[in-house]
C-alpha cells in the first residue's frame, strides 16, 4: 500500500515538474505579453499545485505526518496566482502594450472606448 | 480612466485573514519549529501591506486605527520588562522560566516566558515595518 502511494506521489511530482517546464517553454515561445502571461499563470499554478500534492502525499504516507501547511499552500496558490496573472495582464493593457499583430479580437478595447467617450444624443 | 479593483479586493478579503492566521501560527510555533517573532511580525505586516495595496491608506487607517510608533514602544517595553522580571526572582537579567500547566482545552502545555519576549519582537517588527511603509507611502 505504501509503495503504491509512493508511486502516486512520484507521478504527481513528475506531472508538476513537467507542467512547470511546459510553462517555461510557453513563456519563451509565445509572441506577446498576454499569451505569455496566460502560459505562466495557468500552467505553473497547476504545476505547483500538483508538486505540493505529491509532497503532501509522500510525507503523509512515508512519515505519517499530516502537513496542513502544504494544504494551505495549495489553497493559497490556487487563489492568488490567477489574480496575479489578471493584474499583470490588466496593467499591461492599461499601459497600452500592443497585442500580437495576428490577433483578431479585442473586446476590452470596445468596452473601454464606450466607457471613456460619453454617449451622444443620437444614440 | 476609471479602474475596477473588485477582483483584487475580493481576493484580499479572503487572503489577508489567512496570512494573519499563518503569522500567529508561525509566532506560536517558533519554539519548536522554524519561525518566531520576527517572521511572524513580517507576515502580519505583509497582510496589512496587502490591504494597503488593494484599498487606499485612509480605508486601512479606518479598519486598523493603530499608531504604529506606539506599537514599537509597547513591544520594546514588553521585551525589556520580561528581561527585568528575572531580577525580581533573584536571577540574572534575561533569565527565562518555564512550567508545565494543565490548561482546560489545550491540555498539558509548557508555558515559557520567552514567548512574552517574542511577543515584544513581534510587535516591534510590525511597528517598524508599517511605520516605514506608511511614511514612504504618505510622502508626496
Amino acid at each position: 500500500m505504501t509503495e503504491i502511494f509512493k508511486f502516486i506521489s512520484g507521478a504527481f511530482i513528475l506531472l508538476g515538474a513537467f507542467l512547470s517546464l511546459v510553462s517555461a517553454f510557453g513563456i519563451i515561445r509565445l509572441p506577446d505579453v498576454y499569451t505569455r502571461n496566460h502560459a505562466a499563470s495557468k500552467t505553473s499554478t497547476l504545476g505547483i499545485m500538483s508538486l505540493l500534492t505529491g509532497t503532501f502525499i509522500f510525507f503523509f504516507v512515508e512519515h505519517g505526518h499530516f502537513n496542513s501547511r502544504i494544504l494551505l499552500g495549495i489553497f493559497f496558490i490556487f487563489m492568488t496566482a490567477p489574480v496575479a496573472g489578471h493584474l499583470i495582464s490588466r496593467a499591461a493593457y492599461n499601459t497600452d502594450v500592443k497585442l500580437w499583430d495576428q490577433s483578431v479580437e479585442d473586446d476590452l478595447k470596445e468596452s473601454r472606448d464606450r466607457v471613456s467617450t460619453p454617449p451622444t444624443k443620437e444614440d | 480612466m476609471k479602474t475596477n479593483d473588485l477582483i483584487l479586493q475580493t481576493v484580499t478579503k479572503v487572503a489577508s485573514p489567512v496570512i494573519f492566521l499563518f503569522s500567529i501560527y508561525i509566532f506560536f510555533g517558533g519554539h519548536y519549529s522554524p519561525g518566531g517573532g520576527f517572521v511572524g511580525g513580517l507576515l502580519a505586516s505583509g497582510a496589512i501591506v496587502l490591504l494597503l495595496l488593494s484599498y487606499d491608506i485612509k480605508t486601512v487607517a479606518n479598519i486598523l486605527p493603530i499608531d504604529y510608533k506606539l506599537v514599537v514602544a509597547i513591544g520594546l517595553l514588553i521585551a525589556a520588562l520580561t528581561g527585568t522580571g528575572a531580577l525580581i526572582f533573584d536571577a540574572p537579567f534575561m533569565t527565562h522560566a518555564y512550567q508545565y500547566f494543565d490548561l482546560p482545552i489545550i491540555g498539558h502545555t509548557s508555558l515559557h516566558t520567552a514567548v512574552l519576549f517574542d511577543l515584544g519582537v513581534y510587535l516591534v517588527v510590525i511597528g517598524v515595518t508599517m511605520t516605514i511603509i506608511q511614511t514612504i507611502g504618505e510622502s508626496e
